[in-house]
């Protein structure tokens, strides 16, 4: 990997000399850091005599896997001691191409240490953290998508955050209004399907700057929900009681051990997200739909002079994305709790962006993406709950922070389709 | 990336004596349509949101068939009695007018902060993160010494600025270093700071002895701004703060090197590069300074008013006010100080209005929605009204994605 150039204007380098990239001293030198926190705080630090188990298996699960107990003291200076010498080893240039999975599995055993040590003198149930992971990703996931299908076609869409609050008030106020979650679903994408057109008439018709149009949706959408929450909502509490999605699963499947209860029983969100991603992979890359899609994208004058209709199809792709964004919005009032509150998706949006980024506009990318967010948030759920020294709100901002480091990217550079962010202009 | 549309007018020679000063006022004016059109539209349609959440008039459209009038009455009637009640509280009186000055000093500071950032290209939504972190460095440098006022309250002011420029330069030196877009970057430290303030309340260093509740000390006499008065109307120190910082912003932007730096930065960055400006310095240095402005926004707020106190109201306090007062004011210093004065009056009459009438403070946030729309689309508010272009409107703000 070469070294990334930041002067556009200077000469190109005078011999053929490559020039080798010198991130691994870095990231070794964080991975020692990674190891010795590890080795400290869930090693040496941690009492001794106390086990950790980790619980693999459902009792209705058709195959039990045995659960594992480790003492947690030996655990985490073990793997301390690993983490330690990869990044020694990545330091010195071992492995040097790859960095970032030597540093991935160095974060990984980092987490298993933590893990070890929280559920010290009890146990924790693995299956039960992917859960809640997948839980808790899944609107991120489905704001990242929102910002996909936009992005592709070359319109930004930082609206996402308002797509997701207008979503989840429309759906707990038609929800509550008709009795069904339903009715609920529907409107919420709606709505987002109008926001999106919305935005839509504002960076292509318009061309506002894509950033303010998408920040000016998202202040209305916050003005609007909070005064009409504040108005129709108190007075008329009924109409924000919307009741929730109930759980479901494929008999048979979902008792298959580990992927059962976590692909195989969930609420319809987790199915449709699942859909989605599958979806979106095929579609985006293996359909006709997909490719005119992402030549708007990249090079819209070229897609024009074969025939493509850009304004069309970046207006499509747009309210696609909105009505995504509408469907990850309803899932905070149909399925994380019942009912809205002002503000309730607190910065999901920005987050499922930077998981866009950070899975490089590649739905896939985007879903793995928003699955380590979710996990951030899960641990640090499951650690407040298991009562650590850490104090929950430096917890509570683990997202933002890993957020930070991901659009920074220290975890490698992120391309945007060329012509993001560009109105484009017909001759 | 390009900018936003970059409309200029016809070219034609500069006409002299009488006729140029005709001119320059119809420029002005032309200037001062679309923000006024702006306002007046979106005030216009919070007028209608207001109509059309109020249930008593809602009943009264019900029956429009029978009684048109009744129903037409019923509106202006609501709309009139809220925007009233919003008027008179804020400068209906010389209390209520002190009372709107005092509101318009943090906003001007933070939509100068805004400004100043939107020159050099870089759209800082971290305002409210920036204010927290500026008024927490100055209230505890406030509470927790005790020194002559005249080294405290200065310490404190420049402790607040301070903080806020470090915490802005955050996302700056992130740009600089790694292209990462500031947007997403501010909006992250806002949401950090907000969490940081929470934890900081709970600690031992921030909390009020025999409180539990998370609020700190109140900030110690010798570091409080003085309180000015003009007969009914009181105020403190901290408006000559945000006068003297407006010339201050206008300086620095128009007459000097730095300023020229940064606008050309704003402008081209490939030509700033060419021109041997160090972009990423410039990014870090606008960064700082608009940070600094938004640092002391929160500063004024807690050495000004009562209860001098740290709470974690402080990241509400903000919000996106700045942006919208920055864009109105069209990124120029003196017209984001009569913006911020105009928001101060939305501000200082919500309140009022809010208890005189039962329409939620919200609505002022829509309206500014609004606002920010109109002034960020001007084709849209020309669409409207069916005016043409001036000459010479150019407005250009952010990029895409960026490098």
């Amino acid at each position: 990997m070469a070294a990334t150039v930041t002067e556009p204007l200077g000469a190109p380098p005078a011999t053929g000399v490559t020039v080798r990239s010198r991130q691994h001293l870095g990231f070794g030198a964080a991975t020692v850091v990674l190891g010795l926190v590890t080795l400290v705080s869930f090693g040496l630090g941690s009492g001794a005599g106390l086990d950790a188990t980790f619980v693999f298996s459902r009792a209705s699960d058709a195959v039990q896997i045995p659960d594992l107990t480790v003492p947690a003291r030996g655990t985490g200076i073990l793997l301390g001691l690993v983490v330690i010498a990869l990044g020694a080893l990545l330091a010195t240039g071992v492995l040097r191409d790859r960095h970032h999975l030597v540093f991935g599995v160095g974060l990984t055993l980092f987490v298993v240490a933590l893990l070890a040590w929280a559920a010290r003198g009890g146990s924790i149930s693995i299956v039960g953290l992917f859960d809640g992971t997948l839980f808790r990703a899944t609107p991120l996931v489905l704001g990242a998508f929102a910002g996909l299908l936009c992005e592709r076609a070359g319109v930004i869409n930082i609206a996402i955050e308002g797509m997701l609050l207008t979503g989840a008030f429309v759906a707990a106020l038609t929800a509550g209004a008709a009795g069904n979650t339903w009715v609920g679903l529907g409107s919420g994408m709606a709505a987002g399907v109008l926001l999106g057109a919305f935005l839509g008439v504002l960076s292509i018709k318009y061309r506002v700057d894509q950033i303010i149009g998408g920040t000016v949706i998202n202040i209305l959408a916050l003005g609007l929900t909070s005064y009409l929450a504040a108005r129709v909502m108190t007075q008329y509490p009924e109409l924000n009681r919307p009741g929730s999605f109930r759980a479901f699963g494929i008999p048979g499947l979902e008792r298959l051990p580990l992927v059962g209860p976590l692909l195989f029983r969930n609420t319809i969100y987790t199915f449709l997200l699942l859909a989605l991603v599958v979806g979106l992979w095929w579609g985006l890359y293996r359909t006709r739909w997909g490719l005119r899609v992402r030549s708007v994208g990249e090079h819209p004058r070229a897609a024009d002079t074969v025939g493509i209709n850009v304004v069309r199809t970046r207006y499509r792709s747009v309210m696609m994305g909105g009505a995504v964004a509408g469907l990850g919005g309803t899932w905070f009032t149909l399925d994380a709790t019942s009912g809205f509150n002002e503000n309730m998706t607190a910065g999901k949006g920005y987050i499922a962006l930077a998981a866009l980024i950070f899975g490089r506009w590649h739905p896939v990318g985007a879903f793995v993406a928003a699955l380590v967010f979710g996990f951030s948030e899960e641990l640090q759920n499951r650690l407040t709950l298991l009562d650590t020294p850490i104090p929950s709100e430096l917890l509570l901002m683990t997202p933002y922070v890993v957020t930070i480091v991901v659009v920074a990217g220290l975890v490698g550079r992120s391309r945007a389709p060329a012509a993001d962010g560009k109105a484009y202009v017909t001759e | 990336m390009t900018a936003t549309e970059v409309e200029v007018g016809p070219d034609s020679p500069e006409p002299a004596g009488a006729a140029a000063l005709v001119d320059r006022l119809a420029d002005a004016g032309r200037a001062l349509l679309v923000p006024a059109l702006a306002l007046v539209t979106a005030l216009g349609i919070g007028g209608l949101v207001i109509v059309f959440s109020d249930p008593d008039t809602l009943d009264e459209w019900g029956s429009f068939l029978s009684d048109p009038l009744g129903a037409l009455e019923a509106s202006y009637d609501v709309v009139a009695t809220s925007y009233r009640a919003l008027f008179d509280s804020s400068l209906g009186s010389a209390s209520a007018f002190g009372r709107t000055l005092v509101e318009t000093t943090p906003l001007a500071l933070a939509g100068l902060s805004v400004a100043l950032a939107f020159r050099a290209g870089l759209f800082n939504i971290g305002g409210a993160g920036q204010v927290v972190v500026g008024a927490t460095c100055a209230g505890y440098v406030g509470f927790a010494y005790d020194l002559p006022t005249a080294v405290h309250l200065p310490l404190a002011v420049l402790a607040g600025a301070a903080g806020g420029a470090s915490w802005a330069a955050i996302a700056g030196f992130l740009k600089a270093r790694t292209g990462a877009h500031e947007v997403i970057s501010t909006i992250m430290l806002n949401y950090i700071a907000y969490l940081s303030l929470d934890y900081a309340l709970r600690s031992e260093a921030f909390r009020r002895p025999g409180r539990a509740d998370p609020i700190s000390p109140p900030v110690a006499e010798s570091a409080r701004l003085p309180e000015l008065a003009l007969g009914d109307v009181r105020v403190h120190a901290g408006l000559l703060l945000a006068v003297l910082a407006t010339w201050a912003v206008w300086w620095v932007l128009e007459r000097s090197t730095l300023g020229f730096r940064l606008r050309t930065i704003g402008a081209n960055p490939n030509a700033a590069r060419y021109a041997g400006m160090s972009v990423a310095a410039g990014y870090v240095v606008a960064m700082g300074l608009a940070g600094g402005l938004a640092g002391l926004a929160g500063t004024v707020n807690i050495l000004g008013r009562p209860s001098f106190s740290l709470t974690g109201g402080y990241y509400a306090f903000i919000g996106f006010d700045a942006i919208a007062v920055a864009l109105l004011g069209r990124g120029n210093p003196a017209g984001v100080l009569a913006a911020a004065f105009l928001f101060g009056v939305l501000r200082a009459g919500s309140t009022g209005m809010q208890a005189a009438t039962s329409t939620p403070v919200d609505i002022i946030v829509v309206v500014q929605a609004l606002i920010i729309l109109f002034v960020a689309a001007p084709a849209l508010v020309r669409a409207l009204y069916r005016i043409k272009a001036g000459r010479g409107t150019a407005q250009s703000f952010t990029t895409g994605w960026g490098a």
